[in-house]
């Protein structure tokens, strides 16, 4: 009876173990995880990205829903090729990357969440914060997760990858950028695109 | 000083308008810094990479076309060469 007990409990153990949320961290060590942006202009579009990326997503294959996490992004590491448009851009005008030196998102609620083997769609709402002006958005994303897939990407080291991309789009004029001017210019919406990978080292 | 002037212009907008094409006739702006994407093998994802380099654009088209034309302006400002000889006073 008591190795029966026993036997009960390290399964029990195990099972919860296995079933356990993992927490992934954003910081790339080979420097592919990005943020693109776009914004529309009449001579040509605005065309950056971001690579300055951190943060962390807990995450349970069993239940996607319950993921939480938060996605910071560096402001002074958005770049243009054009370098006197990435000055404008970072300047105290526009993002002012001095005082404001992190983009974030924080994620509240998964709705409409659909798991296909180890991908992961669902509707997530959460606060995004740009220029220090905080906003409830709902971003559409896809998760898949990675199992013992960190090897292959870092090598020496085992454990798992989850990998989030998001398309979306923020209005410039509802975080306090320029709002309602040089519309003409610079276009009011801006297209975000997020294509992160995260790791959980075992 | 007339002639040099203008033959400069002449070789500014030449120059200019032969760098811009050789190096892509881009017709958006200035660029100093190109992407590169880059695509992981195991997550799949598209990375960008920024590499230095220089393209011409539009900008530099016009800011050349601007030197020409003040170099130009400035060639019918300068005084044409004579071709009489100087007189000679007696003394």
């Amino acid at each position: 009876m008591k190795t029966k007990l026993t036997l009960l409990a390290f399964m029990a153990l195990t099972g919860a173990a296995l079933a356990a949320p993992q927490t992934f961290d954003f910081k790339d060590p080979k420097g592919i995880n990005n943020a693109g942006f776009k914004l529309d202009a009449p001579l040509e579009a605005i065309n950056g990205s971001a690579s300055g990326i951190s943060g962390t997503v807990t995450f349970d294959l069993e239940h996607p829903g319950a993921t939480k996490g938060k996605i910071i992004v560096a402001t002074a590491s958005l770049m243009l090729p054009n370098p006197m448009q990435k000055q404008h851009m970072l300047s105290d005008k526009w993002l002012d990357a001095t005082k404001f030196p992190e983009i974030t998102f924080e994620s509240k609620e998964f709705k409409n969440v659909q798991t296909a083997g180890d991908t992961t769609t669902a509707d997530v709402t959460g606060t995004f914060t740009l220029k220090g002006v905080s906003k409830e958005i709902t971003v559409p994303v896809k998760l898949t997760y990675m199992k013992d897939k960190l090897g292959q990407r870092v090598p020496n080291q085992k454990g798992d990858l989850l990998v989030i991309r998001a398309n979306f789009t923020i209005k410039r004029s509802d975080f306090n950028i320029m709002p309602g001017q040089f519309e003409d210019k610079v276009s009011d919406i801006i297209e975000l695109t997020l294509s992160i990978a995260g790791a959980s080292p075992k | 000083m007339k002639r040099p002037l203008r033959i400069i212009a002449g070789v500014l907008i030449v120059g200019s308008i032969a760098f811009w094409a050789a190096t892509g006739a881009n017709r958006g702006w200035t660029k100093t810094s190109v992407p590169k994407k880059t695509v992981d093998e195991t997550t799949g994802l598209e990375g960008i990479q920024w590499q230095e380099k220089f393209v011409p654009g539009v900008d530099f088209l016009g800011a050349a076309l601007l030197g020409a034309g003040f170099l130009t302006g400035l060639s019918f400002l300068s005084r044409a060469k004579s071709n009489n000889p100087p007189i000679e006073t007696k003394q």
